[in-house]
Parts: C-alpha cells; sequence; structure tokens
C-alpha cells in the first residue's frame, strides 16, 4: 500500500516537473543548411611569416590566405548565418568569446558575438602582436600585447562587421561579427551551420561571407529542424 | 648702430602692489625670468622622470614598474610598458627637453633676467608682451601634458612629428588623435611666446641700453642673448605656419603633407597633392636654428662666466667670441638639410648642405679654442660655476666631434637613426647646454635670490654629474657604430639582442646621474629659504648686474641711471689696483 | 682640486677611447661593393677625431693641473688670439675639404650615380609593420600598382589588379629579399603609409621610404648570407619590430630559388 502511496507520488512529480519543463522551454526549432558557392572563387595564395621566424618555422608548409575558404564540395567555411529580421525570443549574451593569436594567426577567423558580449583576446604567441579592430561604426582602438601580456577584455556596443588586423604581421586579418540576435551560426570545415533554439515563426536569415558578401532568405521554424542552404557566386578575382 | 642711448624709452612703471601683481601677473623682467626658470625647472623634473621610465624599459623590456597602470591603464598594463607607450613617453621627453627646458631656461630664463639689467635698463622695452610671452609658454606647457590624460595617450610621432605618421591622425597609431592635437595647439602657443620674448630682447638690446653701453661694452652673455633672440625669430616664425598645416591636415582634410594613395591599415585614404618631405623641411628649417637656440646662451654664459673665475678676459676678447656666435647663427639657417640627407630629397643637395655644416665647425672650433686657451695663464678658481664652465668645455668638445661625422653624407649613410646621432645631440644638448645652465644657476642665484648657494654641495653635484653623464652618453657612440638603431622600444633583431648589456649599464647610469639632481634640486631650496646672505659681488665680477643689491630692487639699479665707462671683463688690467675694474669705474679706459 | 679634476678627465678620455681603438663594439664586415670606401671615410675620419678629441681633452687637463689655483702672475696665451684663429681656419678647413672631396665621391657613387642597366629589379613594398618584396616574374614586366586594391588580408600588399593587368599575374611576392652575389641590385623602394626606412648595416646603405615617391635604390652584394633588413624612420608602435630578411644566395642557388617561386 505505501510503496504504491510512493510510487505514484514519484510519477506524478516526474510528470509535473516534466509539464514545468517543457512549459519554460517553448518548443524550440532550429535552422541548419549548407553554404556552397558556384563558379571558381580567387585562389588562396601561401603566406610568407619569414619576418617572424618562430611563426615560420610552425607552418611548413606555409599556411594560405582566409579570405574564402572554400572545401570538398564547393563548401564555405567561416560564413556567418544570423537572423537579420523578425527575431524574437534571443538569449542574452553569454559566456566571454575567446579570440588566440597563436603562430602568427588568428583563431577563429571569425569570432561572432553579440552586441556587450565579452571578448577576451590572447596572445599565445613568444612575440608581440597589435590588435587593431578597424570598425566604422563601433570606437577604433589599437593595443599591443606583448608576449607573456594578460588578455585584453573588451566589448563592442553596436552590430557591427568589424575587419581586424595585426600591424606587425600585415598577414594576420580576420573579423570580429557584432549582432544583436543569439541566433547565429557558422559554418564549419564541411560547410554546415546550426542555429539552435529558434521559436517558431518566420524570420529573415542572412548569410555573410567576407569577400562574397550577403544573401538573404525567408525561413519558417515550426518546432523542428528548418533547412536554409545558401549558395554564393565565386569569382576568380 | 648709436654710440650712446641717453635716456630710456618712456615704460615707467610703479613698484606692483599685492601678491598677484608682485609674483603671479608681474610685469617685471626679474620675476618672469625667474618664472620661466621654474618652469623650465618643473619641466626638467619631467623630462628626466620620462627618461628613467624609457630606459628602464629599454634595459628590461617585461620590467613591471609598479603604480605605472594606475598612470596609464592603456599605456602600461600590470606595469609594463607596451611599444606605443614607450614611443609616447619617448615623445613628450623630447618635446618637454627641448622646448621647455632648453630654450626655456637659458634664453628666457637668465635671459630676461639679466640682459635688461646687463645693459643698464629699469626693465624690458614691451613689459606687457613679456608677461604675455611667460603666460603664453604657461598654457602651451599645460595644453602638453594635458596629452598624458588623454583616452588614447600622447602622441608617439616623437617630437620631430613627422608627417605621415603624424599628419593622418588617430588610424597611424595610438595617440596620433587628439594627443597629436594638444602636441600641435601646444608647439604653436610656443612659438607665440617665444616670437613675443625675442622681439623684446632685440628692442631691449637695441634701444635701452644705458648711457656709455656701446654695443662693444656688452656682456658676451648679452650678445649671446641678442643672436638668439635674432635667430629665433626667423626660427619660430617658421614652426608656428608648420604646426598650423599639420592641424588643418589632421583636422581639415587638407593635404599639405599628406600624398595620394595612401592606404594605413587597409584604409585607403582621401588625400592627395601633399609631400611629407615639405614637412621636414619646415620643421628643420626651424629644428637646426633651435638646437643653436639652445646652445649660443650657454657659449654667451660660460664666456661671461670663465673670465670671473680666470681673472683674465676671453682669449681674442670680445670680437672673436661675438664673431663665433654671429657665425654659427648665420650658418645656422644653411645646414638644415643634414637631418635629411637620406630623406629621399635629391642626392646632390645633401653635398650642398654639408658643406656648411662642415664650415660651421669653425666658428665652433674658435670658440672652443678661446675658451681652453683662455685657461692657460690664468688664476683658476674653483667654484661650482667655475667647474661647470670647464666641464661645459669638455663636454661640448665630446658632443661636437661626433657631429664631424654625421656632417659626411657617405658616413650618416650608416649611423643615420642610430644610437651615434642620440649620443650627439645629448652631448651637446642635454649635457652641454645643461650645463650652461647649471654654471648660469650657480653664477647668479646669489644674484637672483639674494643668498649664496652651498658651495660643497654644488661641487660633489658637478662630480656626479660629470662621471654620470660620460658614463651615460658615451656607449651611445659604440650602439651607434654597432649599428643599433634608435627609437625602438625594444630590441628583438638578431643583432640588437647581444648589446642589450650595454643598455643595461647605461640605464644604471642614468637613474645614479639622474639621482644626483636631487642634490642641485636640495641646495636650491636649502638656499631659497636658509642660503646666507649675498653680497653685491660675491664673485668679484664686473658687469653691471654686480653694480647693484642681491637681490636688484624692483627697477633694477634703485633709480639710478648707471654711467658705463668700460668693457666688461677688465680683469687684472696691468697697473690697476684691484684684479677686476667694474664697468662703471670712471676710471681711465685701458686700451686693448 | 685642479689635478683631481685634470686626472679624471685624463682617464675619461682614455676609457672613451678604448672600445673604438679596441673594436669592442663595432660595424659588422662590409659585404656591398661600395662598403669598404664608406669604411675607409669613417676611419679616416676616426682618425683625425681621435687625435682632436685626445689632444683637446689633454689638454684641457693640462691647464687645469698648471693653473688650478695658480696665484702668480696673469700669463697670456703666447702671440695672442690670432695664430690660433688662424689654425683652426686652416686645420679644419683642410680636414672639411678633404673628407668633403673624398666623401662626395662614395657618397655620388651610392646615391647619384645611375644604376648599372642589368640590375636585378626588385620592387619593395614598406607598411606598417613590415616589408615586402617583388619580383617581375617569367614575363619580365611588373604589373602596376593600385593603392585601391590593397589588401593585406588576402595577400595582395602591392595592389595588384591580375584580373586586368596580365603583367601583375606572374609577379612574385615574397617576404625576404632573395638576390644574387655579386651581381648589381637596382630596389624601387615604395611606401604605402608612413616613412619607413630601409637600412642594412652590413651593406652600408640605408635610404628612408616615402609615400609618394618611388626611390631607387641600388648596391652590389659581396657575399652570401642573411642579414637583416631593420626599419630606421620611426613609423608607428611596430617600428622596432619592422624587419625582414636579407638573403644572398649564389647566382645558381637564386636561380632554383626563383623558379621555384615562379611554380607556385
Amino acid at each position: 500500500m505505501r510503496t504504491k502511496f510512493f510510487a505514484l507520488l514519484a510519477v506524478f512529480a516526474l510528470a509535473g516537473s516534466a509539464v514545468l519543463v517543457t512549459a519554460a522551454r517553448p518548443a524550440g526549432g532550429s535552422i541548419t543548411g549548407k553554404v556552397t558557392f558556384t563558379g571558381t572563387p580567387p585562389k588562396m595564395k601561401p603566406i610568407d611569416m619569414s619576418k617572424e621566424p618562430y611563426c615560420q618555422k610552425l607552418h611548413n608548409p606555409p599556411i594560405k590566405t582566409q579570405d574564402v575558404e572554400s572545401g570538398p564540395g564547393d563548401t564555405l567555411e567561416d560564413v556567418v548565418v544570423f537572423i537579420s529580421a523578425g527575431d524574437q525570443g534571443s538569449a542574452p549574451a553569454g559566456t566571454p568569446v575567446r579570440y588566440d593569436q597563436k603562430g602568427c594567426q588568428y583563431i577563429p577567423h571569425v569570432a561572432v558575438m553579440m552586441v556587450d558580449q565579452p571578448l577576451q583576446i590572447y596572445n599565445n604567441d613568444p612575440n608581440a602582436h597589435n590588435i587593431h579592430p578597424l570598425p566604422k561604426v563601433n570606437s577604433e582602438w589599437n593595443k599591443s600585447q606583448p608576449p607573456g601580456a594578460p588578455p585584453i577584455d573588451t566589448k563592442w556596443d553596436k552590430p557591427e562587421f568589424i575587419s581586424v588586423k595585426c600591424n606587425i604581421h600585415p598577414w594576420m586579418h580576420g573579423y570580429f561579427v557584432v549582432l544583436k540576435t543569439s541566433h547565429y551560426g557558422t559554418t564549419g570545415a564541411d560547410g554546415t551551420y546550426t542555429i539552435k533554439d529558434v521559436p517558431p515563426g518566420k524570420y529573415t536569415l542572412t548569410a555573410w561571407q567576407e569577400h562574397m558578401g550577403t544573401q538573404t532568405q525567408e525561413v519558417t521554424v515550426s518546432g523542428g529542424a528548418a533547412t536554409a542552404n545558401f549558395t554564393f557566386k565565386a569569382m576568380p578575382y | 648702430m648709436h654710440d650712446m642711448s641717453a635716456q630710456p624709452a618712456v615704460h615707467h612703471h610703479s613698484p606692483p602692489q599685492g601678491f598677484i601683481k608682485k609674483y603671479v601677473f608681474s610685469l617685471d623682467h626679474k620675476v618672469i625670468g625667474l618664472q620661466y626658470y621654474g618652469l623650465a625647472l618643473a619641466a626638467v623634473f619631467i623630462g628626466m622622470v620620462l627618461s628613467w621610465l624609457m630606459r628602464l624599459h629599454l634595459g628590461w623590456a617585461s620590467l613591471s614598474i609598479p603604480g605605472l597602470q594606475l598612470f596609464s591603464p592603456n599605456g602600461a598594463p600590470g606595469g609594463v610598458i607596451t611599444p606605443e607607450y614607450y614611443l609616447s613617453l619617448m615623445t613628450m621627453h623630447g618635446t618637454i627637453m627641448v622646448f621647455f627646458v632648453l630654450t626655456n631656461a637659458p634664453f628666457a630664463g637668465f635671459g630676461n633676467y639679466f640682459l635688461p639689467i646687463q645693459v643698464g635698463a629699469e626693465d624690458m622695452a614691451f613689459p606687457r608682451f613679456n608677461m604675455m610671452s611667460f603666460w603664453t609658454t604657461f598654457v602651451a606647457f599645460l595644453v602638453l601634458i594635458a596629452a598624458f590624460f588623454v583616452h588614447d595617450g600622447p602622441p608617439i610621432a616623437g617630437w620631430t612629428a613627422y608627417a605621415t605618421l603624424s599628419s593622418v591622425g588617430g588610424i597611424s597609431g595610438p595617440g596620433e588623435a587628439m594627443g597629436q592635437n594638444l602636441w600641435a595647439v601646444s608647439i604653436a602657443l610656443f612659438c607665440i611666446g617665444q616670437l613675443l620674448g625675442s622681439l623684446n630682447f632685440i628692442a631691449t638690446t637695441l634701444d635701452l641700453r644705458t648711457k656709455g653701453m656701446t654695443l662693444a661694452r656688452m656682456p658676451l652673455s648679452t650678445w649671446a642673448w641678442f643672436i638668439t633672440a635674432c635667430i629665433g625669430l626667423l626660427a619660430f616664425a617658421d614652426l608656428l605656419p608648420a604646426c598650423i598645416l599639420l592641424i588643418l591636415d589632421r583636422t581639415a582634410g587638407t593635404s599639405f603633407f599628406n600624398p595620394a594613395g595612401m592606404v594605413v591599415s587597409d584604409t585607403l585614404l582621401p588625400h592627395s597633392g601633399g609631400s611629407p618631405l615639405l614637412w621636414q623641411h619646415l620643421f628643420w628649417f626651424f629644428g637646426h636654428p633651435e638646437v643653436y637656440i639652445a646652445i649660443v646662451p650657454g657659449f654667451g654664459i660660460i664666456s661671461h662666466i670663465l673670465p670671473a673665475f680666470t681673472r683674465k678676459p676671453l682669449l681674442g676678447g670680445m670680437r672673436v667670441m661675438i664673431g663665433c656666435m654671429i657665425a654659427i647663427g648665420f650658418l645656422s639657417y644653411m645646414v638644415w638639410g643634414h637631418h635629411m640627407f637620406v630623406s629621399g630629397m635629391n642626392p646632390f643637395s645633401a653635398i650642398l648642405f654639408s658643406v656648411p655644416t662642415l664650415i660651421i665647425t669653425i666658428p665652433a672650433t674658435v670658440a672652443t679654442l678661446m675658451w681652453l686657451g683662455s685657461i692657460y695663464g690664468a688664476n683658476l678658481r674653483f667654484t661650482s660655476a667655475s667647474l661647470f664652465c670647464l666641464g661645459f668645455i669638455s663636454v661640448f668638445i665630446s658632443g661636437g666631434i661626433s657631429g664631424f661625422f654625421l656632417a659626411q653624407p657617405a658616413i650618416d649613410t650608416y649611423l643615420h637613426a642610430t644610437y651615434f646621432v642620440v649620443a650627439h645631440f645629448h652631448f651637446v644638448m642635454a649635457v652641454a647646454a645643461i650645463f650652461g645652465i647649471f654654471a648660469g644657476t650657480y653664477f647668479w642665484m646669489p644674484k637672483m635670490i639674494g643668498r649664496m648657494m652651498n658651495e660643497t654641495l654644488g661641487k660633489l653635484h658637478f662630480w656626479l654629474t660629470f662621471i654620470g653623464v660620460y658614463c651615460i652618453f658615451m656607449p651611445m657612440h659604440y650602439l651607434g657604430l654597432a649599428g643599433n638603431v634608435r627609437r625602438y622600444a625594444s630590441f628583438t633583431d638578431d643583432y640588437l639582442v647581444p648589446l642589450i648589456p650595454v643598455h643595461k649599464f647605461i640605464t644604471i647610469a642614468a637613474l645614479l646621474t639622474g639621482a644626483a639632481q636631487l642634490i642641485f634640486l636640495y641646495n636650491l631650496i636649502h638656499t631659497r629659504w636658509w642660503g646666507p646672505p649675498a653680497p653685491d659681488n660675491p664673485w668679484e665680477a664686473t658687469s653691471l648686474e654686480w653694480s647693484t643689491t642681491s637681490p636688484p630692487p624692483f627697477d633694477n639699479f634703485g633709480g639710478r641711471h648707471l654711467v658705463v665707462h668700460q668693457p666688461p671683463y677688465e680683469y687684472s688690467v696691468e697697473g690697476a689696483p684691484t684684479d677686476h675694474i667694474m664697468q662703471t669705474d670712471p676710471g681711465p679706459v685701458v686700451a686693448h | 682640486m685642479g689635478k683631481f679634476f685634470a686626472v679624471l678627465l685624463i682617464i675619461i678620455t682614455l676609457i672613451s677611447v678604448y672600445p673604438i681603438v679596441t673594436h669592442m663594439w663595432w660595424m659588422p664586415a662590409a659585404v656591398s661593393a661600395h662598403g669598404p670606401e664608406v669604411d675607409h671615410q669613417l676611419d679616416e675620419t676616426m682618425v683625425a677625431s681621435g687625435i682632436l678629441f685626445v689632444t683637446s681633452q689633454f689638454v684641457l687637463a693640462g691647464f687645469i693641473w698648471a693653473f688650478g689655483n695658480y696665484k702668480g702672475k696673469i700669463k697670456h696665451w703666447p702671440g695672442g688670439h690670432k695664430p690660433v684663429v688662424a689654425f683652426a681656419i686652416i686645420l679644419v678647413g683642410l680636414e672639411i675639404l678633404s673628407l668633403s672631396f673624398v666623401g662626395s665621391k662614395v657618397w655620388a657613387s651610392m646615391y647619384i650615380a645611375k644604376p648599372d642597366p642589368r640590375a636585378l629589379h626588385v620592387d619593395v613594398q614598406a607598411e606598417q609593420f613590415a616589408f615586402f618584396f617583388r619580383y617581375a616574374g617569367p614575363d619580365g614586366v611588373f604589373g602596376g600598382i593600385h593603392p585601391d586594391k590593397i589588401n593585406d588580408g588576402n595577400g595582395n600588399y602591392f595592389g595588384l589588379d591580375p584580373e586586368n593587368d596580365v603583367a601583375a599575374r606572374d609577379d612574385i611576392v615574397v617576404g625576404s629579399l632573395t638576390i644574387p652575389v655579386d651581381t648589381p641590385i637596382l630596389l624601387t623602394l615604395h611606401s604605402k603609409d608612413m616613412i619607413h626606412n630601409f637600412y642594412v648595416p652590413e651593406l652600408r646603405i640605408q635610404q628612408d621610404i616615402v609615400p609618394g615617391i618611388d626611390i631607387p635604390l641600388h648596391f652590389t652584394a659581396t657575399k652570401t648570407g642573411k642579414w637583416e633588413i631593420v626599419c630606421t624612420q620611426l613609423c608607428g608602435l611596430g617600428h622596432y619590430s619592422m624587419k625582414a630578411y636579407l638573403e644572398v644566395k649564389s647566382q645558381s642557388e637564386f636561380d632554383d630559388w626563383l623558379k621555384q617561386q615562379s611554380g607556385d
């Protein structure tokens, strides 16, 4: 008798918490897709790092420029896909975004963050770098980071696609993509992206590639996974 | 030139009343002179601290200086000086020292105080201009110091502020936005102050000499201030518009110095039609005369003080030294291109500029030989003032000789922008010109504040400083010969790393020599309040400042209009009752 | 006190001269054809200056020793000032004339004389804070420079336009200056932003690189080896780190290297 009572109580408790949990999070959908290109993309050039022997030795053969990172199946890496209109249910900015300088390279090449999200920039090399973001809307700054220096803590207060470079190693180039929304994803080496926790609704999705510009499409999310693929037109120059 | 001036030009002003009129907005050239000297004293200590920070970083690049991050969180995170902050410190060090110390103290400071007295006048020709010139200079100093406190820090382009680093605004580097603007405004204001001052010096020298004070009877210090004022009039009149053009390029979109097609950090700039070399011409046309503005008063001060402690006039008398100073002043306008041998201007012009640069060696050598020859057979007296005069001769020789190398374009192709240049200009400016200021201080402080300085402390100050400056700046010649490039925040190149131990030695010498200057500061402060009273003529010297009280009354001579009969350096005259004859002595004038 | 001062002066003078005489820290060996002439000029100047420096400091020391606290009758320099002034003018004047005359020849051979018509041309781009070097490639023609096309991020340091400019397609752009030994080299120096400088101490050559001007610089390297090219004109926060390597190879090694670059 007693065992039956406690078992029922446990079932009700579990069911109740399941209801509570599912009530707290609406039926979250996601958007996935693949970004590809047609045509011939520009040839990426090997980077001559001979002015910095430490970095030159690390990359043998040398790494290539990264303004168009294409992969097998004509996929594109480092394309940022985000909800540009109709956004709702955006989560607040999360943990700090980490930007590394390693082997005279920015890792990741494109760092995506939200407005006011903390950004931490680390120098992992035995030589100095300077970080020189070149915004047009946000405030420009330029700071050097000697080896062993503490990370630079910063953030951006307006949405923008900000080009960033190192002047000491002029080949070092990357982007800070500052967005209002938390609904974004970046394509990986296989060209696919995923945007999680999207409430049901109709949205405009924008895909941004640093060299080939932007593309938009409408997408409707209704509880499951919606798909949105993008195809960029590549030119050799 | 008139031989005798009758009454001085009408400008009588009654003694000032109240603290503000007496010590703040004073029309009295003596107060203004001391104000300039005080400003220079504050500036030199700031400039010296900046040099300590620079030298510490050069010796130990990852050194954390406790507390520096409070002063500049961007410039020195964790107390470690960043490369951009090193350049800021270097820019402010050079600017403060060249403008606010070396142009202020020997010329505006001592010159303001003593030129009217030495010519027998009651005050400068334009006392209001004089007051305005000091306060303009003071505001210029505040504007410059403000650069430490703006968000992006002080400018990083050096005291020479070459375009295009200085002419495109913040995109060329940290400190190049507001910091560089403040610098340009400060220097423009400084030029205005100096122009007002130069006008005063020239008018006073030509028009306010007392009866009997012919130009030939003016002391060599007065001649030096007069010649310096003439040099300065043209030089600062060139720098002022240059700064205005720089401000326009940076803020109004003009292109005086910015050519077309500039891409700074991947950003194509809209300028077109300018020449970066134009800035260099404008700057050095001022800049080279400026360094003679810094040293010619020193020539005058040494030439004025040395006879009092050798008890004989200079070898060559008045004419040779005056001739040297005039020749140097004149030639100083023909040599500016020697800063630009490898600048990209027509290489043929390098030969043209090299010749007058080498020729300027001649009056400098003659002057040095006159000082040297004056010691021969002298009743040499050792005081703090005379020690600094003798030290001046030694360091001026050292500094001048390195100039001989740099004056030749073929050698400059190796030594340009190395520590050899840094050694050269520090020896002649930071050491020789400063020695002139020290000599002037020990000699004239009793007259200015009516109290004797402590001679023991003064001599100790001299010995430590003399040894110290050789330890700091002589090794820089060797670094330059090894190819050590200047204006580097740290030494990471393969061929420079082995030279770092020499830099460490220099840093330690600099810190110790800097500490020795505290003896001088203590001596000044102690003298001001507790020094023994000074007589009218403690050094048994001859010029007009010693014919009045210590300190002089507000109108310099207590209502007397002195009449001058003698040349200024009548020491050990054959058959005279004393070993010095005052300029006011009516006794027979000995033919020279 | 006079004796102490005199002794101190002598000690300072001797200690100052010692590192020069013993070449304790000295110029690296010259590796260019004009280098020995520059060194000769410098050595001549050093000897003359050394003699002047030591003599004048010793004379100062000697006078201070002899006349410090001398209480006797004042003596004047025998002969007065006129012979001294004349001596100074003649001595310094002669020194100036000879050094100028010889020195101008060296200078002219480096900076005024026309480069060898068979010189190997290398284009140099200076920017904050690196040097890049361009070879004309198999077609022997340099592509045009277009500032609006400059993009460091994708390796277009010179602003080439290969899409529209055929000559630019085979241009070789690298981060080190590789040249053959004993071959006249002609560099054309460009800057895209600040004034920089090309300085190789071993080559005994230095030249500011000015935005808006294309500046030629020619030399011949006489030894193989690897040295640093450093910037000596303050150009911003990274000035101290602005450098590239100069590699002088034998002719055959250079030909191999160039062929390899064209293949990429």
